[in-house]
């Protein structure tokens, strides 16, 4: 068998390189363009320390437990301390100088206090309903309408 | 760098930059080491803006400085706002 037939096999039968490996590998995880793709990938986008089942900073843990209230379970959060790439890029793609951040819609709306500060506004609720998200309160507080009005 | 940031120094800087009726900085950092700060910001220079373009107006004022903080809670007022907090 020739040399080239042999890497030809070699090259098909292998397995591709997994998946958060290739992304903490490429360079590309802090270009404009992959960090477009990325906040516009989902509906709802976070960037912040640690993972929604274990943040790493009281302002994303708040940002994580604000999405809960609301019902939000499918969104993208994507911890930046395992990729200081990442952590610097997404600063400067957004103009932005602190994490978390969020992101709706492809859209940067802010920090922990501009998502604290809509919630506590309501404009929460109403930015989630643009998405088709349908705000887990407001089921909530018709509830307590209803038990009210009786 | 970091050994020139203080409350009073983000304060002035603030109220002058902004044109702030009042600025309120308070260290937030476990030691009060001037690495964590929440202010509270009243300017007319707010007035007509979301509030994203209002924190940006902020972070851009202190620019140089937010390098060197790790965490900065910020809120936000119009003079109006304010007057109306205050009466509740």
């Amino acid at each position: 068998m020739s040399a080239s037939l042999r890497l030809l096999r070699r090259a098909l039968t292998s397995r591709p390189v997994p998946r958060p490996c290739r992304r903490l590998l490429s360079q590309g995880s802090a270009s404009r363009q992959h960090l477009d793709a990325l906040v516009k990938k989902d509906k709802v986008v976070v960037f912040m320390k640690g993972t929604p089942a274990q943040p790493m900073c009281g302002f994303s843990n708040a940002v994580v437990q604000i999405l809960r209230m609301h019902g939000v379970e499918n969104y993208a959060a994507y911890n930046v301390l395992e990729d200081q790439d990442l952590r610097q890029g997404i600063k400067n793609y957004s103009d932005w100088p602190t994490i978390p951040q969020v992101y709706l819609n492809g859209e940067f709306v802010g920090g922990c206090d501009i998502l604290l500060q809509m919630h506590q506004n309501g404009d929460l609720v109403n930015e989630l309903k643009k998405l088709g998200v349908r705000s887990a309160l407001l089921d909530k507080d018709q509830g307590e309408d209803k038990k009210d009005k009786k | 760098m970091a050994a020139g940031l203080s409350v009073d120094v983000l304060r002035e800087k603030l109220k002058q930059e902004l044109e702030a009726e009042l600025v309120e900085v308070e260290d937030t950092s476990a030691n009060h080491c001037a690495t964590s700060f929440k202010v509270l910001i009243v300017s007319p220079k707010f007035e007509g803006k979301p509030l994203l373009q209002r924190h940006r107006l902020v972070n851009s004022c202190l620019a140089e400085e937010l390098k060197e903080i790790h965490a900065f809670e910020q809120k936000t007022l119009t003079p109006e706002q304010w007057a109306k907090e205050n009466r509740k």
